[in-house]
């Protein structure tokens, strides 16, 4: 597969704050890539540089392996987090309208369509409910049948139903064979919908991968979980990697029945222990805030 | 390049003639104050106005007893030809020139300047040299014929000023500029897009209150129509350059209008809104040159009260369209999509 975006070395430095500091990446042809991070970790930032509406203070990003220039913003659909559109426009108008801003454009109808915006298209845009806009902003993102597809948590502030809703929704574009950069802070949200993730935190790429091969090389084994509050003396002598957070302690093990048997002693009640899986969550919280100890 | 022009033009066209509030208000308020003050003022003026024919710029009382008589307002006029005008239009009462030959020049349809006359005649008569009476005559140009010209350039100005100024500002603030950003839109397809939006629905609204206010209140029209509609035209595009310039780069819209109210307020007392700026000194006059307003509505009273023709304006409309220029070539390349 081809390789569609390229960042290289990006750095913004705004006065007395570095937002971006060298985060490099690439993304290939097909696929959903999400940029992950923790609240002020320089998500938005690197996307909005690499979208051309924030200027790098160094650094490059490459578009098929040309700088990103006029061919990018013909093929590239982009959702922002914060869209506001203009009062007393209808849905239908919004649409029609990003859409004759482009050569390249896709159609209406199927636009309408693939957003279910179908019974909306006559009301104002400040009618609309949060999902009801979201849809509408990607639908926006889609008027020119776009190569590559920016999506910087499209889903914030959405209830459950919604957000599920939403997923679909990305799902289908996916399968029509669009790339898509996906910015979330939601765990769950990556785990759904993308192939290859990185990790951002404090303005760095601190991981890059497939969740599957960042999750082996960061666990091995399951975890087994438990409340703090129910240890009855320190763990210092179970021979595991060993997690905390907020309240819980996670133990990484690849031989589950030995390390309950390491445990037990130490703990009170043995009703709260769990073992599972490790998932994004997991992931993101261990690299970029958890206690760690081995 | 011109489908996206259109697309962002009928985007704001919708988005203004949506917006019912102030729709309304861009059409109530001018003519609201058109008819308000035309009744309030339509006695014109209380005082009599009588015009002295000489070279100073001051008013010498002791050069004739007539100069002397109270509740008259003394104005020196150098320009003979201007004077004779005012005569003619009933806002002056009565010329008079003293000298060698003196002589007095009164509108036969005044009322006010046949009082005039009598105080004039009767001044000094103990001791009264001849004077000469030349007649003229000449309709009357009331306040609301000199006004109307006023209330639309005011109309315009914040319109043009406001309409630009403001809503570039709010789109910055709000993030659909950075949205329009994003896709291939170039930024001068974006100003000249609100550019001609704002023209052409400021033109609508000026020409439908002066239709409605010309046609209810009859107001003077010596001039030709086309004239008057390009100079129209050539002031709305340097106010909206103007709106443009403030706008290029501010992200507060309290900030957008506390400078355009700088901008507004001036303009609205030194470019002859309400009141012509005739007797003021000669650094207001020409300090009220640097203001787009002056120029149109000097030109638009020209047409529409002297009957001046499109060789007679040319010179405002050279300043509005380099006053244009300037500020249209500033906006363009100051202008920013957002705060980074």
């Amino acid at each position: 597969m081809r390789t569609v975006l390229e960042a290289r070395d990006l750095v913004k430095q705004y006065p007395g704050v570095l937002a971006v500091d060298g985060a490099s990446f690439s993304i290939r042809e097909g696929i959903c890539f999400g940029l992950l991070g923790p609240n002020g970790a320089g998500k938005t930032t690197t996307v909005e540089i690499i979208e051309g509406v924030t200027a790098a203070t160094s650094g490059d990003v490459y578009y098929f392996g040309e700088i990103a220039g006029a061919r990018f913003r013909q093929e590239a659909g982009i959702q922002f987090q914060n869209t506001a559109l203009q009062d007393y426009i209808t849905v239908g108008e919004t649409i029609e309208m990003f859409r004759s801003l482009y050569d390249r454009q896709a159609d209406f109808d199927e636009i309408v369509e693939q957003c279910s915006l179908g019974d909306l298209l006559d009301r104002d845009n400040r009618k609309l409910s949060g999902g009801q806009r979201q849809r509408l902003l990607l639908a926006v993102a889609l008027v020119n049948r776009p190569r590559l597809i920016f999506l910087d948590e499209p889903t914030t502030g959405l209830d459950p139903q919604a957000r599920r809703n939403f997923w679909e929704l990305v799902q289908s574009i996916r399968a029509s064979g669009s790339t898509i950069l996906l910015t979330t802070h939601y765990m769950d949200e990556a785990q759904v919908l993308c192939d290859e993730i990185a990790i951002m935190d404090a303005g760095k790429i601190i991981a890059q991968g497939s969740p599957e091969e960042l999750l082996e090389k960061q666990y091995d084994g399951l975890i087994i979980e438990l409340p703090i509050s129910d240890l009855t003396d320190e763990l210092s002598a179970v021979p595991h990697t060993v997690y905390e957070n907020l309240g819980i302690i996670e133990v990484v093990t690849t031989d589950v029945s030995e390390s309950l048997k390491l445990l037990t002693p130490h703990v009170s009640n043995l009703n709260q222990i769990k073992i599972r899986q490790p998932n994004l969550e997991d992931l993101f919280l261990d690299l970029t805030g958890h206690t760690l100890r081995t | 390049m011109l489908k996206r022009i259109y697309a962002i033009f009928q985007a704001r066209n919708r988005e203004f003639m949506r917006d019912r509030g102030t729709l309304a208000w861009n059409l109530i308020l001018p003519v609201a104050l058109m008819f308000g003050l035309s009744f309030a003022f339509s006695n014109d003026r209380d005082a009599y106005t009588v015009g002295v024919l000489q070279q100073s710029a001051e008013i010498d009382a002791a050069e004739h007893v007539f100069l002397q008589t109270h509740y008259i307002n003394f104005v020196a006029y150098k320009d003979f030809d201007l004077a004779m005008r005012k005569v003619a239009r009933h806002q002056l009462d009565l010329l008079v020139e003293f000298g060698d030959e003196p002589k007095y020049w009164v509108n036969s349809d005044s009322p006010k300047g046949y009082f005039a006359e009598i105080a004039l005649l009767n001044a000094g008569s103990e001791n009264a040299t001849s004077i000469d009476k030349q007649e003229i005559t000449g309709d009357a140009v009331g306040y609301a014929d000199w006004l109307l010209p006023g209330i639309l350039g005011m109309n315009m100005m914040f319109s043009c000023l406001f309409g630009v100024g403001y809503v570039v500002v709010r789109y910055r603030k709000n993030g659909f500029l950075k949205r329009l950003r994003a896709t291939p839109l170039t930024s001068l397809e974006f100003i000249i897009a609100q550019v001609s939006s704002r023209l052409v629905l400021t033109l609508v609204i000026t020409c439908f209150i002066y239709a409605g206010t010309h046609l209810i209140l009859g107001t003077r029209m010596d001039g030709s129509y086309f004239t008057l509609f390009l100079i129209a035209v050539v002031g709305a595009i340097s106010l909206v350059s103007l709106g443009l310039v403030v706008s290029a780069r501010v992200t507060s819209e309290e900030l957008a209008g506390g400078l355009l109210n700088l901008i507004n307020w001036p303009m609205m007392m030194l470019s002859g809104v309400w009141f012509s700026l005739e007797g003021a000194p000669e650094a207001v006059r020409m300090a009220a040159n640097i203001f787009p307003l002056t120029h149109v509505l000097n030109s638009a009273r020209a047409v529409m009260l002297d009957g001046a023709t499109l060789a007679d304006v040319a010179p405002s409309l050279l300043a509005l369209t380099a006053i244009s220029i300037v500020f249209f070539a500033i906006g363009a390349k100051i202008f920013r999509w957002s705060q980074d």
